[in-house]
């Protein structure tokens, strides 16, 4: 793997499976490149509900989701809940806003986040949480 | 012009964005995205930002323009155009439509008009300079150059 004078990887060895759920078209071309950055794959989905037909069809599973919080026809925080009733395991990393205050954010992570990141994301906010999944 | 001057010139020019805060570093790390695999990345997503603002900028118009404003269908824009302006760096932006959503919440409609005004001209502005930067960076290209690393050393 390769990493740089921090010691971080900036590649990762096995491909992570990541979904993007968003409905900002700008914010998904974004996160798609920084996963693919970083050595991922991605796919995509314009909003909660999408996510949830993904998993509930497919029976995929992913490594990582990247879950938008205010999304039409489901939000993050719901979409979040109902993933988790399905018993889907992934790690999930809600991506907030700035202006989201404290008690937002804490009933984002009630919802069953591993983790929350605040927007915009970069590569250097993504890559420790990678870490992380690689040495569970 | 030589190459050389180019290159130069396009990093002075890049590098007085910065200073003038009209891009932040995350308008960097976009860059730092980009590579052989999509040489044109940073340019698709600024033009997609192009397009959505365009768009939400005249649907500010218009609600603010009702009779009765309805505050619920300005906020939602406003903070889709915070978000997107932050996600290319567009600083000014950015802050500009801080300012409008604090305006949103007070439900005041003038203040709103003024601040529509201000989100208005820091986006031409961003707009006018990230287009000049873009064909700088073809100029060089076409010259067979290299686009120079930009780094925020300064």
């Amino acid at each position: 793997m390769a990493t740089n004078s921090m010691g971080n990887i900036q590649k990762i060895k096995k491909k992570l499976k990541v979904l993007i759920v968003d409905d900002d078209p700008l914010n998904l071309k974004i996160h798609e490149k920084i996963i693919k950055a970083i050595g991922g794959i991605s796919q995509t989905a314009r909003n909660g509900e999408e996510a949830v037909i993904i998993h509930r069809d497919g029976g995929s599973s992913f490594d990582l989701i990247l879950m938008d919080k205010e999304m039409p026809e489901r939000d993050g925080v719901s979409t979040t809940k109902k993933l988790r009733e399905m018993k889907v395991k992934s790690m999930i990393v809600g991506v907030t806003s700035l202006a989201d205050n404290e008690e937002e954010r804490r009933a984002f992570m009630e919802a069953g986040l591993n983790h929350c990141l605040a927007k915009p994301l970069t590569k250097d906010k993504i890559i420790p949480l990678i870490n992380q999944l690689m040495d569970a | 012009m030589e190459l050389a001057q180019m290159q130069k010139s396009l990093q002075d020019y890049t590098k007085s964005l910065f200073l003038e805060g009209v891009l932040d570093s995350q308008f960097l790390q976009l860059q730092q995205l980009q590579d052989e695999s999509n040489p044109d990345f940073v340019s698709q997503v600024v033009t997609l930002f192009f397009q959505d603002s365009d768009r939400i900028l005249n649907d500010l118009s218009l609600s603010l323009d009702q009779q009765v404003v309805d505050f619920k269908k300005v906020d939602p824009h406003v903070h889709q155009l915070k978000g997107s302006s932050s996600s290319i760096g567009a600083q000014r932006v950015k802050n500009a439509c801080v300012v409008f959503r604090s305006f949103c919440e007070q439900q005041n409609v003038e203040a709103c008009h003024r601040c529509l005004q201000q989100v208005k001209q820091e986006y031409y502005l961003v707009k006018n300079r990230l287009e000049t930067l873009f064909k700088l960076e073809q100029q060089i290209v076409a010259s067979g150059g290299m686009i120079p690393a930009m780094e925020l050393g300064f």
